[in-house]
């Protein structure tokens, strides 16, 4: 009951935005992104910490195709869940004194978003997975289409037609399962048996066809080119959406689809995609370096932490698996705060170009501490969340390969380098004209800062709340594999 | 059977009402007909007898079909409404050849015999001929009246010849016999039989536009009243596919593997030529007319998997006769007011009317395929059969070209959204065009929630 209405309230306040006028419209959304924290809240407390999914609702939908409409949450969406409605209510405020033409579609479709989000993450129906995996893309093209920057219509061309071929990639191998199994049905439990109807050379190319969806949305080297543009065109809550929640479909997929489904493809393909995630990591890293505009920069930083991400994901070990749901969150709390840094500055400067700003430290100092600490999560020093994550992916990357876990760790030198320039170049140095009028952060942008900020240190200081969480359930995910070792 | 009396008695009574120039009551009994044959039909439902010395057929497979296609033409009867507002003097005509063509159509997808089968084709494509031609005055209407008939006649002069050439080889013309016949002969089959099938199904090809016998379809669609046009590419297509998969199915179900491999090619081409066509279109009823053209192809899928996929055509024939709908009835509105066709005509319609520019955004959602709309599920069992059937072509090239549609269909939500219109001023819609918008866009992600009834009506 407490799933479905983490889906039907989100829908509930759509249809009130719409009958309200503009001026309550951004205080209903909060109201409603407010009300699913809650109801998740309420969750978390009578969650037990067990391998298996709780808060169940299976409704049969279509039963000549074996879809049924299983919904449940384990640790692992529980993690997922917590992230999304954490950051709705964030996003929502971030649109506060700001304008925003047509702005009750706008909340609308955000609104719808973080429904389909909820969906994805709770759905234990293959097929309902996919109907919600889609249904995220219609809102966030919408979003990135009306609300968007002056080349918006063929980078949203771009955002589409990349990640519905991943999707419809993907789609063929679901089916191609389906079709397969004994009992002729999309159910979880039918997939997580997959492995014992499939033979070796259908994982393998499941596993391709599965994993292209997944890695397109992650983003994963080479596969990201959509990723920095849509972010550059994309209003500032579309991209918030997209770096908070939406990149972290492509890691949920992988350890809820893939991981469990195919392991012989895994373990056959799991030495290149650690490849490529680190290749992805130094070349996203190296790119970031050179870039002028920071929200490319910020961009590209995530295809590097991501990548990092997957590789230590693909170690297949508990570390590397913990590693991999602590970061996806960890990720998602600083680069939505660092993405509404550049909001921040955007708003007042009208542009993003780091050699045109500088010095806004002497004037702001709020915004600099703000700042400051987002930067820190996203370069992983101790005591914030980013080192928590960062040193179980490695922990569990060494322990595969001690070659690889190197060239990772360059990359998180580079991540030190282009952030700490990045910041420099914003921050510090002399006041220019145009930045010595900068006006400090106002109560409503610290209401967006302050949370993260708070999460940034909880999880750096105690970790072990979250990591309890997804626990048992990544261990019951990674049985397949500690067995056969 | 009542449904056929039904249709047939009220087209004569329309046709009285036009002589007699009551154009008021056109609307009303139209309407009121075409629900007494509906709910006529909806008591045929299980009965599965034959009639008409067995040349018809009340199986699900004709009752479904039926009901879809005259719920269709309610609604474009609607429409019809708004069109004829100004100038009613041939809208007696139009309506009786409207229901005319419905009869047509239902004897297409019930027949029991290869004469009933052609007479439905005529009946219809004859009926058809005249439609396309309605704007008695305007050049490009009498165009596309005149090519259809050329090309469409030529096309019936296939069917017939295979026809008979089928008949030459099993001695029967009622489909089950024919059925028979082939299946006990269909260790070696005859030549006469294949070449008879191969014309068959060129004639059919014609009739479906499939590529490479779809060059009529775009210039009668352009030239044809926007109003004819959404008939041809509901109803027209939906009983002609529908047919199709009849026939093949049944009769030549045993043999194949004569034919599957020749339709494959067929179907790949169809939607391959129909999409990359549309992407360069600037006339919205040619991109409707190309994009109708690969849907086309996708249909063949269907039937390519004849066995288990009736249901499957069925749910995509309604699925895409919604979302062709929605768009043709939006595309009258809007030319209309500037009395022009073009994609531009779309231009900034999010600001001058919201709820039509979001109908539209479905209906074009569908029409790409993308969840949780109707257009979605009925490309996803199309796949599910042809993955099940090992048709790894189709399969392949079918992504492909969901892929590519997106490009055209998205263009017109980016016009909407994204392009300045030419004039800036609200537009208010009327209720009958209002009402269509609705019913269809509702629909569409109606039945993207219920697709089980759908999908398990034909057993």
């Amino acid at each position: 009951m407490l799933t479905a209405s983490l889906l039907l309230i989100p829908m509930l306040f759509i249809a009130l935005i719409l009958f309200m006028n503009e001026k309550q419209a951004r205080m209903i959304a909060l109201t409603g992104t407010l009300v699913n924290l809650a109801v998740n809240i309420v969750m978390i407390a009578q969650f037990k910490i067990q391998a298996d999914a709780q808060f169940l609702v299976s409704e049969p939908w279509v039963k000549s195709l074996g879809i049924s409409f299983d919904l449940g949450v384990d640790g692992i969406s529980m993690m997922m869940l917590l992230l999304t409605n954490f950051l709705m209510p964030i996003i929502i405020i971030s649109t506060f004194n700001r304008e925003i033409k047509s702005i009750k579609g706008y909340l609308a479709l955000l609104l719808l978003t973080q429904a389909a989000f909820v969906g994805v993450f709770v759905a234990l129906d293959m097929f309902v997975f996919y109907i919600f995996w889609e249904m995220t893309l219609i809102p966030m093209y919408l979003i990135s289409l009306y609300w968007g920057k002056e080349n918006r219509i063929p980078v949203t061309y771009k955002f589409f037609l990349y990640t519905l071929a991943g999707s419809l990639v993907m789609l063929v191998g679901i089916i191609y399962v389906y079709i397969k199994s004994p009992d002729q049905n999309f159910s979880i439990n039918t997939f997580y048996h997959a492995h014992e109807f499939l033979s070796q050379s259908e994982q393998h190319w499941v596993f391709l066809a599965l994993f292209v969806g997944f890695a397109i949305k992650v983003p994963l080297f080479p596969v990201h080119g959509w990723l920095p543009d849509t972010h550059t065109e994309a209003p500032t809550q579309g991209t918030l959406l997209l770096a908070g929640i939406m990149l972290k479909m492509g890691i949920y997929g992988l350890i809820r689809w893939v991981l469990p489904v195919v392991p012989l493809g895994v373990l056959h393909y799991q030495n290149l995609v650690i490849f490529l995630s680190v290749c992805g990591i130094i070349y996203a890293s190296c790119i970031a370096i050179v870039q002028k505009d920071l929200k490319r920069l910020i961009a590209f930083s995530s295809i590097g932490h991501l990548g990092l991400t997957v590789a230590g994901l693909f170690a297949l070990n508990i570390q590397g698996a913990q590693g991999a749901v602590i970061q996806a969150v960890n990720h998602g709390i600083t680069s939505i705060g660092l993405f509404f840094v550049v909001d921040i500055v955007y708003d007042r400067m009208h542009t993003r170009d780091l050699n045109k700003l500088g010095g806004i430290a002497h004037k702001s100092h709020n915004f600099a501490i703000l700042f400051m600490i987002m930067l820190l999560g996203s370069v992983s020093l101790p005591a914030t969340n980013g080192f928590v994550g960062e040193f179980l992916l490695f922990v569990g990357l060494y322990q595969y390969s001690a070659a690889f876990t190197a060239f990772a760790g360059l990359g998180i030198i580079l991540g030190a380098v282009y952030m700490l320039r990045a910041y420099q170049k914003v921050m510090l140095g002399e006041a220019t004209e145009a930045t010595s009028h900068f006006k400090d952060v106002n109560w409503s942008e610290k209401l967006v800062l302050i949370p993260l900020a708070g999460i940034v240190f909880w999880i750096g200081v105690y970790p072990k709340y979250f990591l309890d969480i997804a626990e048992p359930a990544l261990n019951k995910i990674l049985s397949i594999y500690t067995q056969a070792q | 059977m009542y449904t056929l009396i039904t249709l047939s008695t009220l087209g004569f009574l329309t046709l009285m009402v036009g002589v007699f120039k009551r154009n008021s009551i056109l609307l009303p009994l139209t309407l009121l007909g075409l629900t007494l044959a509906f709910v006529l039909n909806c008591l045929d439902i299980k009965v599965d007898q034959l009639y008409y010395v067995s040349m018809m057929g009340d199986d699900m497979f004709a009752v479904s079909f039926t009901q879809v296609m005259i719920a269709t033409t309610a609604l474009i009867a609607l429409l019809a409404h708004y069109q004829f507002k100004g100038d009613m003097s041939n809208a007696g005509e139009f309506y009786t050849i409207l229901i005319f063509t419905l009869i047509g159509a239902q004897v297409m997808v019930s027949f029991n015999h290869m004469v009933m089968f052609f007479i439905g084709i005529e009946i219809l494509s004859i009926s058809l001929y005249i439609l396309a031609g309605l704007n008695k005055k305007d050049k490009a209407s009498n165009e596309a009246a005149l090519k259809y008939f050329l090309i469409g006649s030529f096309a019936s002069g296939f069917l017939l010849m295979g026809i008979a050439l089928v008949y030459a080889a099993t001695h029967s013309l009622y489909i089950g016999d024919i059925a028979e016949k082939v299946r006990a002969g269909s260790e070696m089959s005859s030549p006469i039989l294949i070449v008879g099938l191969l014309l068959i199904l060129v004639g059919m090809a014609f009739k479906i536009s499939a590529a490479p016998f779809h060059f009529w379809a775009p210039d009668v669609y352009e030239g044809s009243p926007t109003l004819v046009t959404s008939f041809m590419a509901t109803v027209v297509k939906t009983a002609a596919i529908a047919s199709f998969l009849r026939l093949f199915f049944i009769c030549f179900g045993s043999i194949g593997n004569e034919w599957t491999n020749v339709l494959t090619v067929l179907a790949i081409l169809t939607m391959s030529i129909g999409n990359i066509t549309a992407l360069y279109q600037k006339n919205f009823k040619r991109l409707l007319a190309y994009s109708g053209i690969s849907h086309a192809g996708f249909l063949l899928i269907g039937v390519i998997v004849y066995a288990n996929s009736a249901g499957a055509v069925l749910y995509y024939s309604i699925a895409y006769s919604l979302a062709s709908l929605t768009a043709f009835t939006i595309l009258i509105f809007l030319s209309s007011k500037n009395g022009d066709t073009a994609i531009t005509s779309f231009n900034g319609l999010g600001k001058r009317n919201p709820w039509l520019a979001v109908a539209m955004t479905i209906a074009m959602l569908s029409l790409a395929g993308i969840p949780p709309t109707a257009g979605f599920f009925g490309k996803y069992y199309l796949f599910n059969l042809a993955i099940r059937d090992g048709q790894w072509w189709l399969v392949g090239f079918g992504l492909l070209n969901s892929l590519i549609s997106v490009y055209y269909y998205f263009w017109i939500i980016i016009c909407m959204f994204v392009k300045e219109p030419a004039d800036e001023t609200k537009l208010q819609s009327e209720w009958s065009s209002l009402l269509v918008v609705t019913v269809t866009a509702i629909g569409i992600l109606a039945i993207g929630f219920i697709p089980e009834q759908i999908i398990t009506l034909i057993k």
